[in-house]
């Protein structure tokens, strides 16, 4: 955290927030301000500059032709790049995560480069959609709870050397490979095709990347009565569908 | 110009009365209105039915994201000043209902048809409308619905050479890039409040500028069209540049701006903006929307929102507070299971209602109201909710299948 405020940057609204995406937004900013921190969010559209001092940056979902006009704004642009070697932490979801790696199939069924700030390469699946309630435990190195989510998507995501999974499913098909991998994680930039939105139904990850931003290692309790709700029924459903 | 082309072909005859023997079995069931039903039985005899029914009639399809079964019960209003109308008054919107519908209005000059988006292209081949009215499109169902901007290419396409007339809301630039293939194209200024589907261009992939209730993409130029009809508040502007009073026991902004489609609509048929909007104000309920019924002894107004820009435009005319609101929420099949969308309606405009949620994702719905830092009470069900609503006329906001349990508890 540079700044005497924690700022979180949601990264074009405009292509990609298909899929409630601003919820993961509100969800950092208002468990950030629960704990007393001052926020700043700050939603940059595709025709403005990413800026690079941001904390927290934040990709959303979206269809296929947005996916493809994001990807190609954020190479010509840049700062989100520039804004990871600064050290901030970056979370992206679906299409979002897609464009974070080297790259992803786009609309028109060619290959589109990403970002490079994934080890991933993601494909077009042959088989069935991937759409429903999915719950994952999530890479024991994160301390975190299980995953619960919801998936929508035709993609399917390979792990190279230097990305770790940022889960492994229980029920549903995450990252579609077959292995049982959901997302994809490094040090700062985290990957994942959970809907939900995925802070909604797992506030510990909102928690975690505020950690991360913070540099420290606990957060002050605060009341998650119908978040807990939330999983516990979320959860239920996932287990009886498969 | 309806009635008198050639008569039924006995096939059609003998497809008509067996779907209305399949409706009447499936009534008798209890499954319903039956028009479905009938509708399928009717089509699998003579698939080419929908057409040679329609070539009786002037056809004018409606279809939207929002407000199409509304629309069709004020234009089919409006249009009785010139003539019998047959509709699918109830919303059954897809091939088979629609084929049920016309069936039953043998004596009808005009058919005002409500089209689910996926079948408006096909269903405008089979039954070659004179009009076609189109209001919005924005996100609806995505686990299982096109991708919006994909719908808007697809109508595109498919209106492409129609002889109709398209009557079609310049502020919603999917709907522009729909309506623009057509030669013959009534814009109309009905508004838009919803915009999050609508900030990249859909012809060039630009980012649009929207500068008040202006809208241009400034990459590739395409602009809003120059409307000939508006809603200017309570009023519809005509092409002459009178402006004519909206009446409506409807409630809210959107309603309006389907009086003001619904009279451009008229006016292609004869029937003057005056008249079409004075029958209007006859309709009171459509399907049990926006109906107040009395509950446990209390007044509920029975609100139905499906989407992002639904929940939006409803917000806009619930009573103010300290009006208590029930939300109902569900995610079934009819409903889009991915409830994600809850995160895109923005439920701080009901700070200072009192609000009870109920429903399968009564869940969703509480973290959602817990995010936005709103006070909030989850009940069981419906009975529950009215019972510690404090007084006042109780606003009702259900998604598809959660309105259809209300109406069900409520005996509507």
């Amino acid at each position: 955290m540079n700044q005497n405020s924690l700022r979180l940057v949601w990264v074009y609204p405009d292509l990609l927030s298909t899929y409630g995406d601003q919820g993961n937004a509100l969800v950092v900013e208002r468990r950030a301000r629960q704990r007393g921190l001052d926020v700043s969010r700050l939603d940059v559209r595709s025709d403005q500059q990413i800026p690079t001092s941001g904390d927290i940056y934040l990709i959303g979902g979206g269809e296929d032709r947005p996916q493809r006009l994001a990807a190609e704004r954020l190479r010509r642009d840049g700062g989100l790049n520039r804004a990871v070697s600064n050290g901030a932490i970056v979370f992206s979801v679906c299409a979002g995560y897609q464009i974070l790696g080297h790259e992803f199939i786009n609309d028109l069924g060619q290959r589109e480069p990403g970002l490079g700030l994934l080890d991933v390469v993601s494909t077009r699946g042959e088989g069935a959609r991937c759409v429903g309630d999915v719950l994952a435990d999530i890479d024991d190195r994160l301390g975190l709870p299980p995953l619960t989510g919801f998936e929508n998507h035709q993609g399917v995501t390979h792990l190279g050397p230097a990305a770790r999974p940022f889960a492994r499913v229980r029920f549903g098909n995450g990252n579609g490979t077959g292995d049982g991998t959901e997302g994809a994680y490094n040090d700062t930039v985290f990957g994942t095709y959970m809907h939900g939105p995925v802070m909604a139904r797992n506030p510990h990850i909102a928690d975690l990347l505020l950690k991360l931003a913070l540099d420290v290692n606990a957060l002050p309790p605060v009341n998650d009565q119908w978040y807990e709700a939330l999983r516990d029924e979320r959860i239920a459903a996932a287990t009886q569908a498969s | 110009m309806a009635g008198n082309s050639e008569p039924l072909s006995p096939r059609a005859k003998l497809a008509v009365t067996a779907g209305k023997a399949a409706a009447a079995v499936s009534r008798a069931a209890g499954r319903g209105s039956g028009s479905v039903i009938g509708g399928k039985v009717a089509l699998r005899l003579d698939p080419d039915l929908l057409r040679r029914l329609a070539q009786h009639l002037d056809v004018i399809l409606v279809s939207a994201t929002n407000g199409k079964t509304t629309t069709t019960r004020l234009i089919a209003e409006a249009l009785r000043a010139a003539g019998p109308v047959v509709s699918n008054a109830l919303g059954a919107n897809m091939p088979a209902g629609i084929t049920s519908a016309l069936a039953g209005g043998s004596d009808a000059r005009y058919g005002v048809i409500e089209v689910d988006e996926k079948y408006l292209a096909g269903v405008a081949r089979d039954t070659e409308p004179k009009a076609i009215a189109l209001l919005n499109l924005s996100r609806d169902q995505l686990d299982r619905a096109a991708e919006t901007r994909m719908l808007a290419e697809k109508w595109r396409e498919g209106l492409a050479g129609t002889k109709a007339v398209v009557i079609a809301n310049a502020d919603d630039p999917l709907i522009v890039w729909a309506a623009s293939s057509s030669t013959n194209v009534v814009w109309v200024a009905a508004g838009q409040e919803w915009k999050d589907d609508a900030w990249s261009c859909p012809s060039c992939g630009g980012v649009l500028q929207r500068p008040g209730d202006d809208w241009v993409c400034a990459d590739c130029g395409f602009r809003r069209p120059i409307p000939t009809w508006a809603l200017n508040g309570d009023y519809v502007l005509d092409p002459h540049g009178s402006a004519w009073p909206i009446h409506l026991q409807l409630p809210g902004r959107a309603n309006k701006a389907n009086a003001a489609t619904s009279a451009a609509v008229a006016a292609t048929f004869g029937v003057p903006p005056q008249v079409a909007l004075e029958r209007m104000y006859q309709v009171q309920a459509v399907a049990g929307r926006y109906d107040v019924v009395t509950f446990e002894e209390r007044q509920l107004r029975l609100l139905l929102a499906k989407n992002p820009a639904g929940w939006l435009e409803t917000f806009s005319l619930i009573d103010p507070p300290p009006t208590p609101v029930i939300l109902s929420v569900n995610a079934r099949g009819a409903d889009g299971t991915d409830t994600s969308w809850l995160w895109d309606v923005d439920y701080t405009r009901l700070a200072g209602h009192p609000i009870c949620v109920i429903g399968d994702r009564k869940l969703d719905l509480a973290v959602r109201l817990e995010v936005a830092g709103l006070d909030f009470r989850v009940c069981e069900n419906l009975d529950e909710a009215v019972r510690i609503a404090p007084p006042g006329r109780i606003e009702t906001i259900a998604n598809y299948t959660a309105f259809q349990d209300l109406r069900r508890r409520v005996g509507n």
